[in-house]
């Protein structure tokens, strides 16, 4: 198989999925190198940007209308964050995002990248304290309606203490 | 406060002692967190900034998290002081230099904790620790961010946790890094063996001083790159047990150096207090390269008289900002290293090398 950049053998092979498509980038090891996809020893940062640039446009010889990730593109382009006016082309130019809402609004782009960088797309860990109240209080109420009334103290008094800043 | 107060001290994170000190420097953990009703960084207008300026200074002022941390305004210090905020890893290189409009850092005289106001992040929480102490310094981050978000509301998301400017940093927001002193192992050429096996389970290694920077001195800094998917406790135990592997290694190595060529490393310290202490220039990689080997010296008990700490003092006195403000003036190349040999020479008298 040949690297879809230049014409070498590929020998990295990545799958990406976009929108629930699958795709696959196949690479000689000095295309993937140079885009940061493989990293040299020590090893530096994942580069965002390049990253994003081929999850993008795969195949950057196939014209305007010629590669599959077209549709994405275009599709997303155009919605530009209602809050802080980033649109998906200045994420990619930057590699970073504008305000808290864009992980909203660029989700669909987002999530299978979060998904190659970190082999996640949830949180799982700390919460602000407000976030652990507001699960207490739905625990309590649950707790409260099966009769589990130690359980809804116990929580009732978590809840207080959290308040109390203890 | 007057940064030339810091000058004679080191901070906590250097003394030399805590767990598995002979390998481990020190341990770092650093929180990235956003306020949830203005812009990240890069959309951010000076308006913004400030904003997040005057938040962050009321609830660092305010906060009871064990910590008396002082506010200092970055655009208003003179670039040497920067530079050595720097030096002390109070601060990244990109708030001394690269970023623009207001910023700062506030940080306890003791120097274990920071937080870094308009870096990438709103702000960047930062607790350094001497030696191997991933729950120590733990606790320590969680109870300063509890103390500020009980004063500020954080961007947090029910999918994604905590948001940040940038995608690789989202979820926990935390990067857990342990600074390594690892000579043997260069030493012995298992370095790259160690490194390739890192990246294969997705840990970084750097250099001192981050992203980019060369590791000089045989020190290295192994943290995680993963920060979504996992509890901040399942990634500071996965890079533990990665850690207490690494040590085992590298103290084979120190042993197998001792047994097999005991002579020879003896000679190679001996050579390298030797350059220390007579050198009339010499330059900051030269330096810490030799005090590497130095400080394999005294875990080898090759070498009396001179302290860890002591090492670790050379090692930060002689970086170029603290050269020039022990001189009171700027010095240009090769004038600091005119002056950092000066600064080794007068150091490894006092403590009686030259007699070794």
């Amino acid at each position: 198989m040949k690297c879809q950049i230049c014409d070498n053998p590929a020998t990295v092979h990545l799958t990406e999925i976009v929108n629930k498509k699958k795709r696959a980038l196949h690479l000689c090891e000095r295309c993937a190198r140079e885009r940061n996809l493989i990293a040299d020893p020590p090893g530096p940062q994942l580069d965002l940007k390049a990253l994003l640039n081929l999850l993008m446009n795969p195949f950057p010889h196939a014209g305007p209308s010629g590669g599959p990730a077209d549709n994405v593109v275009t599709q997303a382009a155009t919605d530009a964050c209602e809050v802080c006016g980033l649109t998906l082309a200045e994420f990619k130019a930057e590699g970073r995002l504008g305000c808290p809402h864009d992980y909203d609004t660029l989700r669909p782009t987002l999530e299978p990248l979060l998904e190659r960088i970190h082999r996640a797309t949830a949180h799982s860990g700390k919460e602000p304290r407000a976030v652990r109240v507001r699960e207490w209080r739905r625990q309590m109420q649950a707790a409260a309606a099966a009769e589990d009334y130690e359980e809804a103290a116990r929580l009732r008094d978590l809840i207080r203490r959290s308040s109390s800043g203890q | 406060m007057n940064l030339d107060t810091l000058l004679p001290h080191l901070g906590e994170w250097l003394r030399g002692t805590g767990p598995e000190s002979d390998v481990v420097v020190s341990t770092r953990i650093r929180l990235a967190r956003n306020l949830a009703d203005l812009p990240f960084a890069t959309r951010a207008t000076a308006a913004h900034k400030a904003e997040v300026v005057s938040r962050a200074k009321d609830a660092v002022a305010k906060a009871d998290a064990g910590h008396t941390l002082e506010y200092l305004d970055i655009p208003a210090l003179p670039a040497l002081d920067r530079q050595f905020l720097v030096e002390r890893q109070l601060i990244s290189r990109e708030l001394a230099g690269g970023l623009e409009g207001p910023r700062g850092v506030a940080f306890d005289p003791t120097e274990t904790a920071s937080v870094m106001v308009n870096e990438e992040d709103h702000l960047r929480l930062q607790v350094l620790r001497s030696g191997f102490a991933l729950d120590e310094a733990w606790r320590d981050i969680d109870r300063l961010d509890d103390a500020l978000e009980a004063r500020l509301s954080y961007a947090f998301h029910t999918q994604f946790g905590y948001l940040t400017a940038c995608p690789t940093n989202v979820g926990t927001g935390m990067r857990a890094s342990v600074m390594l002193h690892l000579p043997a192992l260069g030493l012995t050429k298992q370095i790259d063996k160690v490194f390739r096996a890192l990246q294969k389970i997705n840990l970084a290694v750097r250099g001192l001083h981050g992203e980019g920077s060369r590791a000089f001195g045989d020190l290295y800094q192994i943290s995680n790159h993963v920060t979504l998917g996992k509890s901040e406790t399942k990634i500071l135990n996965e890079i533990r047990e990665v850690i207490v592997t690494i040590l085992q290694y590298e103290r084979q190595a120190r042993n197998a150096l001792l047994k097999e060529r005991r002579q020879a490393e003896h000679d190679r310290v001996a050579r390298a207090i030797g350059t220390l202490g007579s050198a009339t220039m010499i330059t900051a990689e030269e330096t810490m390269e030799l005090l590497s080997a130095v400080r394999l010296g005294i875990h080898l008990h090759l070498l009396d008289g001179v302290p860890v700490t002591a090492v670790n003092q050379l090692f930060i006195h002689t970086q170029a900002a603290h050269l020039q403000k022990i001189a009171g003036h700027a010095l240009d190349g090769e004038e600091r290293n005119a002056a950092r040999a000066k600064y080794l020479k007068t150091k490894l008298r006092e403590l009686g090398t030259h007699r070794q």
